[in-house]
């Protein structure tokens, strides 16, 4: 079998999917706390999650560098981005412009992403953190910009003291890394502005 | 008269374009930038502007940023100086129209994508509203420092005294802030934004809108965003604190007290009236009164 004839297809039709998962994309982060739905049809190649694998062939392109922590790519994985993302791969997560971390269980430190520099702090990385679930886990009260008040999330899965590195990579503000959440079909936002408190 | 409902495009869809006129590739650009400026709120995003098929100060940045986020299901409002009839909203409404086939409507409440030139909507927006902001000159710094290099510092150094002293000259001259539109104001109590030359007297409405604000600048190729339900505070002074325009006399048509007003010169010996500049805020206030007289 060739390597094209199990190669998973993207999406269906690209103009309006990645203009829909666009949009939902918009709406997590600019309203942290809402949990949304994928709003296009895609099975990407496990262990990627249909969320995240619609976020990276909306946003992902030879322009963006892209790290893919241990565990969260498989052989199909990196096949299938670059057949149609064609985002070149990077192997130190510093020079990443995307990242994708899977279930990583034990602990992921965000400081090993580029968090911009203070004249520029769009260059930094913005990562595609797979959960288990967005809801059903530890609670957490989320504060800051696009949120009227307080909002709640409760994910599932996150990594050990996910809360405590958040809380350095918000005091490092205009500086940060941004996260997108995703699990299964769906998605939510944590952009740097965003505060965390768990309970 | 009634409300017209929102219509698709009489005008056929042009053939031969992608939808909403840009490629594909130049949509990712775009969008990844709005992303970034979302999380940044204030802070202006560098993107690679195209050319597009109208001038640079016609609202380029605007219809790049909308051409990025509009789709299929969207209802697109275009105004230009509070009113949807003039030569720019009635251009940009039929290129989106032609290029993407999308209904438009003048009704601000019907409207999921409003993009403005200089006016923010008297109409308080919703949630699922976003408002695109045509930029001619992003930098709020800009007239004090002609460099980039340096301004880029002073954002990032939060050295904003210059605004202030700029703010305090008109005092000294005037007695007042003079500045009436374009008026510099605090994101989130961190960057310094410009809200594009917007009277002041919309400044109030941007502070914790409900609707997501996005900015977009096409010559000098920036993008800017106001999250929803963000602070965003006028500058002034304790003892001369931050105040919007008001006029001695109601709208001409409509009697609103409450709204923008234009003047217009109505003959050559010095008669004049003053209209509500939201063309669609005046009409649904008159059509309310005509259904109550009758």
């Amino acid at each position: 079998m060739t390597a094209a004839a199990h190669l998973l297809p993207g999406f269906a039709d690209p103009v309006t999917d990645s203009q829909a998962v666009f949009r939902a994309t918009l709406e997590a982060l600019s309203r942290p706390g809402t949990v949304l739905e994928v709003p296009a049809a895609l099975a990407p190649p496990a262990p990627l999650s249909p969320a995240a694998g619609a976020v990276l062939l909306t946003l992902a392109d030879l322009d963006t560098p892209l790290w893919l922590a241990p565990g969260s790519g498989s052989e199909a994985v990196i096949e299938w981005l670059a057949f149609h993302c064609g985002c070149p791969r990077v192997a130190d997560p510093g020079h990443a412009a995307l990242a994708v971390a899977a279930r990583p269980g034990g602990t992921l430190a965000l400081d090993i992403f580029t968090p911009g520099s203070p004249t520029r702090p769009e260059g930094s990385t913005t990562l595609l953190l797979e959960v288990d679930d967005l809801a059903g886990g530890p609670p957490l009260t989320l504060a800051g910009p696009g949120i009227d008040g307080t909002a709640r999330l409760a994910p599932a899965g996150l990594p050990e003291g996910f809360a405590e590195s958040w809380r350095a990579n918000r005091a490092l503000f205009p500086q940060g890394i941004d996260v997108i959440l995703t699990a299964g079909r769906h998605l939510a936002g944590l952009p740097r502005t965003t505060t965390l408190k768990e309970g | 008269m009634t409300m017209p409902a929102p219509t698709r495009a009489s005008t056929p869809t042009s053939e031969g374009y992608n939808f909403a006129y840009l490629d594909e590739q130049t949509k990712r650009m775009i969008r990844r930038a709005i992303l970034k400026a979302v999380a940044i709120p204030g802070y202006q995003v560098p993107f690679a502007g195209r050319e597009m098929p109208l001038p640079y100060g016609w609202g380029t940045g605007g219809i790049q940023v909308t051409a990025a986020v509009i789709g299929p299901k969207d209802v697109l409002k275009v105004i230009d100086q509070g009113a949807d009839d003039t030569t720019n909203a009635v251009s940009i409404r039929r290129f989106f129209a032609r290029t993407a086939g999308v209904a438009t409507t003048e009704a601000t409440r019907e409207a999921t994508l409003i993009q403005t030139r200089h006016r923010i909507p008297e109409l308080p927006l919703n949630e699922r509203q976003i408002l695109v902001y045509q930029v001619p000159i992003p930098e709020p710094l800009r007239w004090m420092e002609p460099r980039e290099t340096e301004t880029r510092k002073m954002h990032a150094l939060e050295e904003y005294g210059v605004m202030h002293v700029k703010l305090y000259e008109d005092i000294a001259r005037f007695g007042r802030i003079a500045t009436s539109y374009n008026y510099p104001v605090r994101v989130d109590g961190r960057y310094l934004m410009s809200p594009s030359p917007t009277p002041k007297f919309d400044n109030p409405k941007m502070d914790r809108m409900a609707a997501l604000q996005l900015f977009g600048a096409g010559r000098e190729k920036r993008i800017y965003a106001v999250p929803p339900y963000t602070e965003v505070k006028s500058l002034d002074f304790d003892d001369h604190p931050f105040e919007v325009q008001s006029w001695d006399q109601p709208c001409a048509l409509c009697g609103a007290t409450d709204s923008y007003l234009d003047e217009v010169i109505t003959d050559d010996r010095g008669g004049r009236m003053f209209v509500c500049s939201d063309t669609d805020h005046c009409r649904r206030r008159r059509d309310a009164q005509e259904e109550a007289a009758q």
